[in-house]
């Protein structure tokens, strides 16, 4: 068993799958990583989840959200905030990263990417209007603090970065 | 209080990025433009959910019932133990940068450190805080090069913030009493080990900047004491405002 492994029972996934992110509510929290654990034990519900950033006000929320579907799902539960170990953008599954993609947000570069995008203005974002790798670094902080913003160079249109954590 | 030392460590960490995110907050809606607007106030958010780890900690520890809000909101000018750089104003863009930079390569350089603190509460914060930080560090590293090499008028703005805020610098590495135990329990960080670090990683910044490294002998100091500037009345007015008007409010 390793840190990052997560512990969900199995009953519990489709629950989970069902609340979003309220920042990007295309992206399930299951598909973002957050939840760390769900374990059901006589009844109640016992939920880890872990901040993406430290100030992130969607934390609240999300936890607010979890309580909500379980108990329509018939289930009493305990949100519980964990900080270890911490949440890396490596934990968005495969269809987090396409659901970005198709939101309009390019999904992380690997992390030495990341920095040759973020500090070199290498060229290597994906536009998500045109497809373009022609794109340029607006500022390394967007609307969010988990994004930085873009623009494409062939068809102007600003787009959101998905800033590599690691 | 049983680990009292503890108590006061962790607010003399979180008190800088408390007064620090505060000031940054004032440029909401402020920023020279849209982007730094939103840089300026996403450090400031991330710096805010830092010190929320630090007080839930503290208040944890003081086992009384003590809130992070409490610990926030309701202290008195001489309890918060943030240095006095944090607490210099945004008095234009470059003190804004200046203040950030001077202060970042110092909060990188701890963070890194605490990582490997035995308190595994602490070294937790510190493993989330220092890749939030390295962004802010990029950020206001890239600036002072920008502002340092960019125009004339530029240049000499940015060395003005320089050589004001560099007398803040040296209380940095100063220890508390409070400091001192809990690095001698092993949990802390030894911050005197940071400063020849510091100033050489500073000077090489200020340097690709084409600006200058201030060389001056007198600093000031006290904010570890709760001996402040003028500035911080000001800002915790505003920052207890809410709460001194209508105790125990919530949103």
């Amino acid at each position: 068993m390793t840190l990052t492994e997560q512990h969900i029972d199995d009953i519990l996934i489709p629950i989970l799958e069902q609340v979003s992110d309220p920042e990007i509510p295309v992206l399930s929290i299951m598909d973002m990583g957050v939840v760390r654990s769900a374990k059901l034990l006589e009844g109640k519900v016992k939920v880890e989840i872990t901040p993406t950033y430290s100030g992130c006000p969607a934390m609240d929320v999300i936890g607010d959200d979890i309580k909500s579907a379980l108990k329509d799902a018939g289930y009493e539960s305990e949100i519980d905030l964990i900080l270890y170990p911490a949440w890396t953008t490596d934990w968005i599954t495969p269809r987090g990263r396409k659901a970005l993609e198709d939101y309009g947000i390019a999904a992380p570069l690997e992390a030495d990417a990341d920095k040759a995008v973020l500090l070199e203005g290498k060229r290597l974002v994906k536009c998500t209007n045109c497809g373009s790798h022609n794109t340029r670094m607006v500022s390394q902080f967007g609307s969010t603090a988990c994004k930085a913003q873009f623009q494409c160079e062939d068809c102007q249109e600003p787009f959101d970065y998905f800033k590599c954590l690691k | 209080m049983k680990n009292e030392n503890l108590y006061k460590y962790l607010l003399g960490i979180a008190d800088n990025s408390l007064i620090l995110g505060q000031r940054l907050g004032e440029l909401t809606g402020h920023g020279p433009n849209l982007e730094t607007d939103i840089a300026c106030t996403n450090i400031s958010l991330d710096l805010f959910g830092q010190v929320r780890s630090y007080f839930q900690y503290a208040g944890k520890i003081a086992g009384d019932g003590r809130t992070e809000d409490d610990i926030a909101m309701l202290r008195k000018e001489r309890d918060y133990k943030n240095v006095l750089l944090v607490e210099q104003p945004n008095t234009n863009f470059a003190y804004t940068i200046a203040r950030q930079f001077l202060f970042d390569a110092y909060h990188l350089a701890f963070l890194k450190e605490l990582q490997k603190s035995p308190d595994l509460t602490l070294s937790a914060i510190a493993n989330k805080c220092v890749k939030e930080v390295s962004y802010h560090e990029r950020f206001s590293s890239d600036w002072v090069r920008r502002l340092g090499d960019g125009t004339d008028e530029s240049r000499e703005k940015m060395q003005e913030a320089i050589n004001d805020l560099w007398v803040y610098t040296d209380e940095l590495f100063h220890q508390t009493e409070a400091d001192k135990a809990i690095v001698a329990e092993g949990i802390g960080v030894d911050v005197t080990k940071l400063k020849a670090g510091y100033y050489t990683y500073v000077s090489e910044v200020l340097t690709e900047a084409t600006l200058e490294t201030p060389e001056i002998e007198y600093f000031q100091k006290g904010g570890k004491h709760g001996i402040h500037t003028e500035h911080l009345g000001y800002i915790l007015a505003e920052l207890q405002y809410m709460q001194r008007a209508y105790p125990n409010m919530e949103w």
